[in-house]
């Protein structure tokens, strides 16, 4: 379970003290896009590599106290990609090897490797950046990245909305619910597809009616830098580490 | 710079576009600097499009706003904003920031002071609306009072002289409404107070006007409005079921 704590953020974040909870936002996204890269681009049968990646992404879990539970929770938003990787082996062709009464192809069983351990250790390690790091300090650390002002503007709202809206779709659920609605087959999908319109719609006068009152106050188009901690040299050195060992690695597989 | 001052409507009319009805048409109203004024009437009278007027929201097609002295228009908008304060129907369009101090802090931000300032000013405000306990949470987890009182600190931040409140008891239980009179009637601002709430108008507004048809049909202590049914029953208006006005005093 999430520790649920009213006064904070619960969507991502996982309330702790430790050393990678207290890295500044903007130097833990450093870290996961340069660690990110540096996963990507390392061929597939680099397997030394994807060992030393994995190492590396288990000790920053251990070091940011990270409940195993809740990692493999989260990380099963992979699962639908690795659906699709696994009937890679037998869609592939080329070589092939016998597996007991199956037949696999080799290049699909390096795809389905290079999917899986790729997927996995990406999906991980943004798993310990958005556990570790509060939703402002996030976006704050974003603005510090120079990301674009528009794309941190709609993070930020859709985070706060969020809730509201999926409260929205409740209601209109029960009230549906409420009146004997009771859906199993394709063609009694006809309210869902509808209130899907009504929640765009009340979504959308939400948001003229949020402009307005950003207006009122003042607003004309750039959202005021409200300051979360700033990262200091000790942050950028901590948070690059584990992206630094991982394209030592890389760069010293490839030599050899 | 005093803490209040006046407001002036004159002739105003608007019209949302596409439809050809006016919403508000050639509305006349003047509150005094440091008045509350309770503006009443029943729904689609043009409450919260006058409302939306006062901080140059909407622009008029006829007639004019003054907010001391001063016609909103489009070069005196940006300051018009700073001096009139409004309090939407729904705290959860006013917060929309990530925590109850960022949001109170919004509005000082966009006016450009440095950040002392703007933390001064946020402790004020959240102060003045005894929230300052409130400040580190999150919009979304604070009850329908918290949120009334942490949206008005959100338009106090940004010392205004006028604050406009749309519907300020719309979902608040009996008590959260005291509290709110309470809160309201101790501010020092000129107040405009649009409601349907007849009590709370009696509690925070010794004048009431009411709009009907997109002008000003009434203009008159908020007491002897409440004592004279058949009026109200004119204009759609009731108190509580149940209840004389005997029975709020």
């Amino acid at each position: 379970m999430i520790q649920l704590d009213s006064t904070t953020h619960r969507h991502l974040h996982v309330h702790g003290t430790s050393p990678v909870h207290s890295v500044a936002a903007e130097a833990k996204l450093a870290g996961l896009f340069l660690f990110v890269i540096a996963v990507a681009v390392t061929p597939r049968t680099w397997v030394p590599v994807f060992v030393v990646d994995a190492v590396l992404v288990a000790a920053t879990v251990r070091c940011a106290r990270l409940r195993p539970g809740l990692m493999m929770r989260r990380l099963a938003a992979v699962t639908p990609f690795v659906a699709f990787a696994i009937a890679l082996p037998f869609l592939g062709d080329g070589a092939t090897t016998d597996l007991g009464p199956l037949t696999l192809s080799i290049d699909g069983v390096w795809a389905t490797w290079n999917i899986l351990a790729k997927a996995t250790l990406g999906a991980t390690a943004s798993i310990i950046v958005t556990a570790t790091t509060p939703i402002p300090d996030l976006l704050g650390g974003l603005s510090r990245l120079r990301a674009p002002a528009t794309i941190i503007g709609i993070i930020g709202f859709m985070f706060r909305y969020l809730d509201l809206i999926v409260e929205e779709l409740g209601r209109m659920r029960r009230s549906m619910v409420s009146r004997g609605y009771d859906p199993r087959w394709l063609w009694q999908a006809r309210p869902i597809a509808s209130s899907a319109g009504t929640l765009f719609v009340r979504t959308y006068e939400r948001g003229e009616r949020v402009h307005d009152a950003m207006a009122a106050r003042g607003y004309t188009g750039t959202m005021p830098e409200l300051g979360s901690p700033r990262a200091e040299r000790a942050d950028w050195l901590v948070a690059l580490a584990p992206a630094c060992i991982a394209i030592v690695a890389l760069a010293v597989v490839g030599l050899r | 710079m005093s803490a209040s001052t006046d407001v002036s409507v004159n002739g105003l009319s608007f019209a949302y576009p596409g439809a050809n009805r006016l919403v508000l048409d050639g509305l006349d109203l003047q509150v005094d600097a440091g008045e509350r004024v309770a503006i009443l009437g029943p729904n689609g009278s043009g409450k919260t499009t006058l409302a939306l007027h006062l901080n140059g929201l909407l622009a008029p097609h006829a007639g004019s706003v003054r907010i001391g002295g001063q016609v909103i228009g489009s070069d005196t908008v940006s300051e018009i904003r700073r001096n009139v304060g409004l309090v939407f129907q729904r705290p959860d369009d006013q917060l929309f920031m990530q925590s109850v101090r960022e949001d109170v802090a919004f509005g000082p931000a966009n006016l450009g002071l440095s950040p002392d300032q703007i933390e001064q000013r946020v402790t004020r405000a959240l102060d003045a609306v005894s929230a300052t306990d409130l400040a580190d949470a999150t919009p979304h987890h604070l009850s329908g009072g918290e949120k009334r009182r942490a949206a008005i600190a959100t338009v106090l931040s940004m010392d205004p002289q006028v604050l406009v409140f749309d519907e300020p008891t719309s979902g608040l239980d009996p008590l959260g409404r005291h509290e709110l009179a309470a809160l309201l009637t101790a501010l020092p601002q000129t107040q405009i107070i649009v409601t349907h709430d007849l009590p709370f108008a009696l509690a925070t507004c010794d004048r009431s006007v009411v709009l009907d048809e997109g002008r000003v049909t009434v203009d008159m202590r908020t007491r002897d409005l409440l004592d004279d049914p058949e009026l109200l029953a004119q204009h759609r208006l009731a108190l509580p079921f149940g209840y004389g006005r005997a029975a709020l005093d």
